[in-house]
């Protein structure tokens, strides 16, 4: 026990450095060159602000992912139901006196920077049910009280961002905590069981939905319903991405993103205006990286001796999976417009502080893999 | 560690359980997008790029340049000027509705004119050139170029628009332009295909007749524009072409004078080739400007075109129907002669009426003639000697011999849509249209032009040119034709079909043949013995070169000159005794009871050339009204004619 907790601090700094997973690191690295070429693109082949600030933010959050993994996988142990409850205040706060844009209330201002606090909620809520179950007995997983604790964890911030309203968010949130969920051995019959409760109240939900949003769903099943309202954005990102062909149109030579024809290119369409100038093989690429960045962050989980440890990565790695998924099916014309940004590629800092902070711990993981906590 | 580790194993065995089972999951969803990637990129790559060059190119058609009208002499008769428009397209400017108050102020704009350009602006696409003003005048397009700067969006263009240089003169040949509407676009498809806005497209004549050879090909510019269609760059430009250019055969020369001769009056000129069948001019009046139609006529101008009593809408000489009076005279004489009813010999004595079928029939003249041969009733006109041999000749065969010179038939085959027909009656014809039986005193009247008989002043020039030429069936044209035979070679066909076998016009025939050789045309005879159109002929010489003749006074005695002609003065109305006892001046009847007067000729007598009809409405006598304006074109026709022929030489070596 002892030997075992005094192993971590007997790291020094170049073996830390050394068991850095540089695969991952390289994926990562990759990812974010990739992202600000297609922000440059997106600015007409200019320097200008987006991909100004992009390229600033990516190397400030690299950079911090790279000091924040030094970090114990202890401190984030311990920490992890007060990063939860703070972000959670984030969102009350967001809630209460949050900056609107767009009619969506999201951000809060902490004067240097606008915070979008259901980012960062994207992370928490993985790091909290780690922290949750890390103690938990198999046997025990399933009992009423984990349910309904659980539950309130998972719902409380889903409230608040549904609220906000932010349906893509408050989606890819629920996704990745049920997957956390599951991981951690939740027993399938309650899956199976919400899963029938939803299907029910299916007609109930979409009573509540607003109604763009009830147009975008209906759009999704038939986008030339409206192709100049609601069905546009998907049928031009179709066109886009179609007409890249196999090895795209060419770098700044993406006609529908540089005539103004895709919507978003910025955030959520950033894949579409990468696969209209790269093709099927950029695409392809593409999709590899993220394969890869998942791959890594599945088998560090793996080899992981702390269960905190191996939940998150798993989770971790899965809700990367779900982002990355949702957004692609999204502008593929599989799933219905619902705002899900591209990690890493997206325009957006708190989609990519939240990324960062996830891959920092990874890395803390990945260093202190031998590691068990109590 | 505290807790067994059992349950710790069996807690990692879980995760890694379900782990792997979410890994596969993952493996089949990003291969699903693979998939899909797949098919939107390599399967339907061809379908999306289509879909995206729709996005980003877009066409603007350029306005076709419509192709001229040329009369023989290459002059230009309805050509193409240069005019300064302003136009706008919507989609790119800014504030639509700013710089359209400030083009109003600038131009100015009536109110009227406002309300008309937002309207058309409503009406059509976004991104289709909005046409503010057709025709600036110098003055608003340099005022337009001054505040430009200011006017963002507007475009000061130039364009080309038809124009007619001989205004009136032409109008009712050529028709005239104006803006497409509806129903063209609906009729011709070509319309259609090469619409763009302010496209203007034939109305009436000729304008509307060769549309599709004269519309020409729109000009293409290709742009990429953006998603507010803003223009980024030209991709390519596709030249247009001009419209087909087409010769007629009219003179202008000729035209004028027509148009001179019967200014303040209501009538029609045409003047034929009677071998070629060559319009040299064809005149309606009152004309108007067809100017007035080009950038839309004002209501004054409209009202009063529209309002005329002598409609001036209506080309007279194609399709206005009127008794042609004593003008088919010789062909009457020549039916009579052909079936031999009569003999020319056959003599008539005129009192100044006949009492037939217990009614009372007038000679125009009401002292009568005395006794008449057949040469002396043409010279004289004189209607009682035409009344007895139209008895015995019959109203059908009468019908036979002036249907096979072209009375009752279209001129044209179908060149005017407005040209009519007109009638020469028969016996069946009554029996089938009105369901009674045939009365003969209706042959009588038949037999000097009044009644059911109907005719159009150009069938009137027709029938002159095919007995002035011997007797042949000639095909008159307006357009000047490449493949035109030359006049030794109509004159040797003419003189093959006198010797050959008898052979009388079938229109079936000459339909098939016209479809196996086009251009060759057969000129056949119309007549049974020559001798008897010979006569016919000589009696109208006679008429205007004897001193008892009804056109003597109108007579040109210089042989260049010389000219045959048949007067006629149709009445308008049944006159009663007391009226006839009245014997008034043409001045003192009510002008719509007025005569229309008349005069058919052929000249210069020698070696005939040319056949004319003049009809004046309402102009009283043939011999006073008609007679002299024909003594005038006669001997304009005759003067152009070395110019003419140099013209023809020419085309001949050119071929």
């Amino acid at each position: 026990m002892f030997q075992q907790s005094s192993y971590s601090e007997q790291l020094t700094f170049f073996q830390k450095l050394r068991s850095f997973d540089f695969v991952l690191i390289f994926s990562v690295l990759l990812l974010g060159l990739i992202s600000n070429i297609s922000m440059f693109s997106t600015d007409g082949g200019e320097l200008l602000y987006h991909t100004k600030s992009h390229l600033i933010r990516f190397v400030v959050f690299f950079v911090m992912m790279l000091f924040l993994s030094f970090l114990n996988l202890r401190f984030w142990h311990s920490t992890a139901y007060l990063f939860y409850i703070i972000v959670l205040g984030f969102l009350v706060w967001a809630s209460l006196y949050g900056i609107t844009a767009s009619g969506s209330q999201r951000w809060v201002n902490l004067y240097f920077i606008n915070l979008q606090p259901s980012e960062l909620m994207k992370v928490a809520i993985i790091v909290c049910f780690a922290r949750y179950f890390h103690r938990e007995q198999i046997t025990n997983v399933s009992s009423f009280k984990n349910i309904i604790l659980s539950l309130a964890i998972l719902v409380m911030p889903i409230v608040l961002v549904v609220s906000q309203p932010d349906l893509g968010t408050s989606i890819l949130i629920a996704a990745s905590g049920l997957i956390v969920l599951w991981l951690a051995g939740l027993n399938i019959r309650y899956f199976v069981y919400s899963a029938l409760v939803l299907l029910v109240s299916f007609p109930f939900v979409i009573s509540f939905l607003k109604p763009y949003q009830k147009l975008r769903i209906l759009s999704f099943f038939n986008p030339d319903r409206d192709p100049l309202g609601a069905g546009y954005q998907i049928i031009q990102s179709k066109i886009a991405v179609g007409s890249g062909g196999f090895t795209g149109k060419g770098f700044l030579q993406g006609t529908q993103s540089y005539l103004e024809f895709l919507p978003e290119k910025h955030t959520d369409f950033i894949f579409t205006l990468f696969s209209e100038e790269h093709g099927f093989v950029g695409s392809v690429f593409l999709l590899i990286l993220y394969a890869i960045l998942i791959y890594r962050i599945i088998k560090i989980g793996s080899i992981s001796r702390s269960y905190f440890g191996r939940l998150f990565c798993f989770g971790f790695g899965s809700a990367i999976f779900i982002y990355v998924a949702v957004n692609m099916s999204m502008v593929l014309g599989l799933l219905p417009i619902v705002g899900s940004p591209l990690p890493i590629m997206s325009y957006g800092g708190s989609s990519m502080l939240a990324t960062m902070i996830g891959l920092s711990i990874v890395m803390s993981t990945k260093i202190y893999h031998k590691q068990i906590i109590n | 560690m505290f807790s067994g580790d059992d349950s710790n194993v069996l807690k990692f065995n879980t995760i890694n359980r379900r782990v792997f089972i979410l890994s596969l999951a993952k493996g089949i969803v990003f291969t699903g997008i693979l998939a899909r990637l797949f098919t939107l990129q390599i399967s339907d790559n061809k379908k999306y790029l289509t879909l995206s060059d729709k996005n980003r190119l877009r066409e603007w058609r350029l306005p076709p340049v419509r192709g001229e009208f040329k009369d023989y002499f290459d002059k230009t008769i309805a050509g193409n000027i240069e005019v300064y428009q302003l136009h706008v397209i919507p989609e790119q400017v800014e504030n639509f509705k700013y710089l359209m108050i400030r083009l109003k102020n600038i131009l100015p704009l009536s109110n009227n004119e406002f309300v008309k350009i937002i309207k058309k602006k409503n009406q059509q696409k976004p991104w289709e050139t909005l046409i503010i003003s057709e025709n600036l005048t110098w003055d608003q397009f340099s005022k337009v170029n001054f505040y430009l700067h200011e006017l963002s969006g507007a475009k000061p263009v130039l364009s080309v628009a038809r124009s007619y240089p001989f205004k009136e003169n032409y109008t009712h040949v050529l028709g005239y332009v104006a803006q497409a509407s509806e129903n063209d676009l609906l009729n011709n498809e070509n319309i259609k295909n090469k619409h763009v806005p302010g496209l203007r497209v034939g109305k009436t004549g000729l304008e509307k007749s060769f549309e599709n050879d004269l519309i020409g090909t729109n000009g293409v510019q290709r742009y990429e524009v953006n998603a507010f269609g803003k223009r980024i760059k030209q991709v390519n430009f596709q030249k247009g072409y001009k419209g087909k250019e087409i010769k007629l055969t009219l003179d202008t020369e000729v035209q004028k004078l027509c148009n001179d001769l019967l200014a303040n009056k209501a009538g029609s000129i045409s003047v034929m080739d009677i071998y070629s069948g060559e319009i040299i001019a064809m005149h309606s009046s009152p004309s108007f400007d067809p100017n007035l139609f080009l950038y839309g006529i004002s209501y004054k101008d409209w009202d009063d075109i529209k309002d005329n009593p002598d409609k001036p809408l209506i080309n007279k000489t194609i399709s206005g129907l009127y008794s042609p009076g004593s003008t088919i005279k010789p062909i009457v004489a020549l039916s009579a002669l052909e079936n031999n009813v009569i003999s020319p010999n056959f003599k008539v004595r005129c009192t100044g009426k006949m009492e037939m079928y217990g009614q009372t029939y007038h000679c125009w003249k009401k002292k009568g003639h005395g006794v008449v041969d057949l040469r002396g009733a043409i010279i004289q006109s004189c209607d009682t000697y035409f009344y007895e041999m139209s008895r015995r000749l019959g109203v059908d065969r009468l019908k036979v011999t002036a249907s096979r010179f072209g009375l009752g038939n279209k001129v044209f085959d179908n060149l005017y849509k407005e040209e009519k027909g007109g009638l020469f009656p028969s016996t069946s014809w009554k029996k089938a249209n009105l369901g009674q039986g045939w009365v003969l005193g209706e042959t009588l009247i038949t037999g000097i032009g009044q009644g059911y008989v109907q005719t159009t002043p150009l069938q009137l020039c027709l029938m002159t040119a095919q007995l002035a030429n011997g007797g042949f069936k000639i095909y008159p044209t307006l357009v000047s034709n490449k493949n035109q035979e030359s006049l030794e070679k109509i004159k040797y066909k003419m003189a093959q079909n006198l010797i050959s076998e008898e052979k009388y016009d079938s229109s079936i025939i000459r339909t098939a043949e016209e479809f196996f050789n086009p251009g060759e045309k057969d000129y056949k005879k119309l007549f049974r013995n020559q001798e008897n159109v010979k006569f016919v002929l000589e009696a109208m010489f006679a008429s205007t070169n004897q001193w008892n003749g009804t056109s003597y006074k109108s007579r040109i005695e210089d042989p260049k000159y010389q000219f045959a002609g048949k007067t006629g003065t149709a009445q308008v109305k049944k006159i009663t005794e007391e009226q006839r006892e009245l014997d008034l001046e043409t001045s003192q009847i009510p002008y719509d009871d007025r005569d229309h007067a008349w005069f058919v000729a052929f000249g210069p007598y020698k070696n005939p050339r040319y056949s004319i009809s003049v009809f004046v409405e309402h102009g009283g006598s043939g011999s006073k009204a008609a007679a002299p304006l024909a003594k005038q074109l006669i001997k304009k026709v005759i003067d152009r004619h070395e110019e003419r022929e140099k013209i023809r030489r020419r085309k001949l070596i050119n071929i």
